[in-house]
């Protein structure tokens, strides 16, 4: 019975989740063209809702992005070639992972920086915490003390 | 000690003057790809002589603020009072982007509302849009004698913006 009703639900469930909706019902013409795009669209940005990748966006022009994509896929263009001409027109920011150089090295060397730099920070400090501590932990406790 | 004392406080102050100058500044805005490029290479028609083919060598020899707008578009009902003062008074060429648009429903919001362009480019669904990196309307763009896209504006233009940043670059883009 349990297991009736969940497979019931099921269906609901993927009717349901908002990702699936946002894909409009496009022609693929085989279900390896399907996943090229179901990729490609999930690492491109929306160029309006900014912090939702083309695949969720419900905007205008993030639909006609996808359209754009699609045409331009059954055309026989590469994922790069697909890649190149939105960055031309839409600058690297469409990229959710931005190209490996120039101005965006500081973006992805940064946080090792600052792991490293952090790192020998903390390391000095304890070698240097560790050095004045020595003679103090070193000296007994002063035997002429009056109890 | 005193590098003791001194480093948090540089560091502070590093710190201070990277979030002071994130201050204000609005990240939805994204810089133009086009910026000091030539306008991409089109050929399309006219919006109000159906038919009629307009392409980028057309629009060549003089500066011009290419306006983004639609019948839909709400925030273009801001701008477009401005951008009419500014022509009849002479300041500005003024070329529109229909986008997305119904030609009848773009006519008659342009009878309504006036209709200041000099020419008008018909872009039925956004594909040329996409070529300019349009992300909505109203977006306008400050394009100079020789077709370079000089400044973009995303958003309504106000007389403030007008006066500031595009009258000048139209001047500049006049050589």
């Amino acid at each position: 019975m349990r297991k009736l009703l969940i497979a019931c639900l099921i269906p609901f469930m993927v009717l349901f989740s908002t990702a699936l909706w946002a894909i409009d019902p496009l022609p693929f013409a085989d279900g390896e063209q399907e996943e090229r795009f179901r990729v490609l669209v999930a690492e491109l940005r929306c160029v309006q809702c900014q912090n939702q990748n083309l695949a969720d966006s419900d905007a205008l022009i993030a639909k006609d992005l996808r359209k754009e994509i699609f045409e331009q896929m059954q055309a026989g263009r590469s994922d790069d070639e697909i890649v190149d001409f939105l960055v031309e027109r839409y600058g690297e920011f469409v990229l959710y992972r931005p190209a490996f150089s120039g101005k965006n090295l500081l973006l992805w060397l940064g946080p090792l920086l600052i792991v490293v730099f952090g790192g020998i920070g903390v390391a000095v400090h304890l070698r240097r915490r560790a050095a004045n501590s020595q003679p103090a932990a070193a000296a007994p406790i002063a035997e002429d003390i009056d109890w | 000690m005193i590098m003791r004392l001194f480093l948090p406080l540089a560091l502070f102050f590093a710190l201070a003057v990277l979030l002071w100058s994130g201050l204000g500044k609005d990240p939805s805005i994204l810089p133009s790809a086009l910026l000091d490029k030539p306008i991409p290479q089109f050929s399309s028609t006219k919006l109000r002589q159906p038919g009629e083919p307009i392409d980028s060598q057309a629009l060549l020899g003089e500066p011009y603020l290419l306006n983004v707008f639609a019948s839909w578009c709400r925030s273009c009902l801001i701008e477009h009072p401005v951008l009419d003062a500014y022509v009849k008074r002479g300041q500005l060429k003024l070329v529109g982007l229909n986008y997305r648009d119904e030609r009848e429903a773009a006519l008659s919001w342009l009878q309504f509302h006036g209709d200041p362009y000099a020419e008008i480019i018909w872009d039925p669904d956004g594909r040329l849009g996409i070529d300019f990196g349009i992300t909505g309307a109203p977006e306008s763009f400050v394009v100079d004698a020789q077709g370079i896209v000089r400044y973009k504006i995303v958003g309504p233009v106000s007389p403030e913006i007008m006066e500031k940043e595009i009258l000048p670059r139209l001047r500049e883009g006049a050589g």
